[in-house]
């Protein structure tokens, strides 16, 4: 059993056509798993079902075999997951400090140990902890907007489209951040546009069409895989 | 040194007919202008209601110092409607969390755009208007007591020896000190207490608030509180300085956004650069130099005119040209606030 999964999940914005039909995606601890498809495919609605953010109409969300699917975007948070949107994913007026200070707003403890841990993962946030957000690069910008999600003390974290818009070069490093995300035990789904880079990093793929696992793999196995890589990898 | 003493009497001249005024002016109007940035940062539209809703609280106060004075309670020197000032701070925010609850919140609730909810806020400064004159008339009320001067501009020349005075009203030394303690005050709280940093969150960036647990209702309900507290101090302050009139306070509404989009729309630091920006230009335009120029200047080229730049009648007219300007040239503000 995972530790976290969306089982046979419909979905469907207001009463229109559903954009998600019948699909399961998973992932544990200390595992990398990748959502790419074509856009259009449902890939951010996957990731706005297992949050809350949108009702499935079919299946459930399930986390250490808990049925978590009526539950409260909040209530989900204080479990253990953190969502890390593409846009909009920090307080730009704010110290990179405070924004990891509003991103444990819901804790009561002492979060200073969670702070040096993000801290100890992005040693370029310590650097910056008393710059603005909006004044850094677009790569310590999404160290910042990890650093936050993180604050939550959280077990999974799903990441929508990290590297959408920002240069090859800060891509391989938000892809290492990724990585360093991962080996630090918490399980990771990211949604990816890169599907190739992002593949080759992931320990688990799902190819979505049209709301549907179409290919479901290994990442190697999916790079490797003849079909996958005509349709969907550029050859 | 005859030369030094008109030097002197030229300084104290242009501390009491200008420095002074415009200090406890300006202050008046960076209470008035964080009130409306606050509103802007964090509900997202331009509060047109920001100068009557001054005048209510003011009638709230002008009422409550009646009452307390026919009971006999004075305030010492000091102006008894500083102590009627919290029974008006509460009945402001009842107001404008009232307003908030049937009109402002319809619309946020919908996720209105800035303009619409803008538009709803010019109907509720007409209300508001409406109620002040209703209650209290259109006619000029003065309501300050307690000592009018800290000094006098004849202790001065006492003091000092010197042909020029330096009067500071108490309302004047009232403002300015608790400008300087409201202002601090709310620059603490929005940047070390975690619900202003919460309130900070939440006007920059409404999701992620959200994703992060921030509760948007609470922020909020602490952003009219603060806005009431704004409000109801400035618009006492104006009148205890100025005395109360229904249409010198909506009239303010043109100084305060001139100030506001000044200093940089959304930057509270900037509301209160902005307040003293356009009180000082007011003051500096509208000022008649003779009597100053007559004290520097040799006797062959003294001044047979005022040398006023505009006369006061026209001081809204700087706000204008200031605001005009400010849009012109750089239209963040000088704080790089947001551009609408």
């Amino acid at each position: 059993m995972a530790y976290l999964s969306g089982e046979n999940i419909t979905a469907a914005y207001d009463y229109s056509v559903p954009i998600l039909n019948d699909c399961s995606v998973e992932v544990n601890k200390g595992e990398l798993a990748v959502i790419v498809g074509p856009n259009g495919a449902g890939k951010s609605t996957v990731m706005k079902v297992l949050l809350g953010m949108l009702k499935q109409s079919k299946g459930s969300v399930m986390l250490e075999g808990k049925d978590i699917s009526k539950l409260s975007v909040q209530k989900r948070i204080t479990l253990g997951l953190a969502f890390v949107p593409q846009t909009d994913n920090v307080f730009p007026t704010m110290t990179v400090e405070e924004n990891l200070e509003m991103g444990a707003f819901l804790r009561t403890d002492d979060i200073s140990k969670t702070m040096e841990e993000v801290y100890e993962l992005f040693p370029i946030l310590y650097e910056r902890s008393n710059q603005l957000v909006g004044q850094l690069s677009g790569g310590q910008r999404q160290q910042a907007a990890f650093g936050r999600a993180m604050m939550t003390k959280p077990t999974v974290m799903l990441l929508d489209e990290p590297t959408a818009g920002v240069s090859p070069i800060v891509m391989d490093e938000i892809f290492g951040n990724i990585l360093r995300l991962k080996k630090s035990g918490r399980a990771v789904l990211m949604v990816e546009q890169n599907a190739k880079q992002a593949l080759t990093i992931a320990d688990k793929g799902y190819v979505l069409v049209s709301g549907s696992n179409e290919h479901t793999g290994t990442g190697k196995e999916l790079i490797a895989d003849p079909v996958v890589r005509k349709s969907f990898l550029g050859g | 040194m005859p030369w030094f003493t008109d030097i002197l009497n030229a300084v104290v001249l242009m501390c009491n007919f200008m420095i002074v005024p415009a200090l406890s002016y300006g202050s008046q109007l960076a209470l008035g202008a964080l009130a409306v940035t606050l509103v802007y940062s964090v509900l997202r539209f331009a509060n047109f209601a920001q100068g009557d809703t001054m005048a209510f609280a003011t009638v709230v106060t002008i009422l409550s110092t009646w009452v307390l004075q026919n009971s006999g309670i004075s305030f010492g020197f000091m102006p008894t409607a500083i102590l009627a000032m919290p029974i008006a701070v509460i009945a402001c925010l009842a107001y404008v969390l009232l307003i908030d609850k049937f009109v402002y919140e319809y619309y946020r609730n919908q996720n209105s755009k800035p303009i619409t909810i803008v538009m709803a806020s010019v109907g509720v400064m007409f209300i508001t208007g409406g109620i002040v004159r209703f209650v209290l008339g259109p006619s000029h009320q003065i309501f300050s007591d307690g000592a009018r001067f800290i000094i006098t501009t004849r202790e001065f020349k006492e003091m000092t020896g010197l042909s020029e005075g330096l009067a500071i009203k108490t309302s004047q030394f009232l403002t300015v000190t608790i400008a300087i303690m409201l202002v601090g005050f709310v620059f603490y709280f929005l940047q070390k207490t975690k619900t202003g940093k919460a309130m900070r969150a939440y006007s920059d960036n409404e999701n992620l608030a959200l994703l992060s647990g921030i509760d948007p209702a609470k922020v909020v309900r602490v952003t009219w509180i603060l806005v009431a507290v704004l409000t109801t101090i400035a618009g006492v302050l104006y009148g205890l300085d100025k005395g109360f009139m229904a249409i010198s306070y909506h009239q303010l509404l043109l100084p305060t956004f001139a100030a506001v989009i000044v200093g940089g729309i959304g930057s509270p630091i900037g509301a209160i650069v902005g307040g003293f920006v356009i009180s000082f230009s007011e003051l500096t335009m509208t000022y008649a130099y003779k009597k100053f120029l007559i004290y520097l200047l040799p006797e062959a080229l003294e001044p047979s005119g005022l040398v006023q730049f505009l006369s006061t009648e026209y001081k809204f007219a700087i706000s204008f040209v200031i605001l005009v300007i400010v849009l012109l040239l750089r239209p963040t503000g000088i704080f790089k606030g947001k551009v609408i």
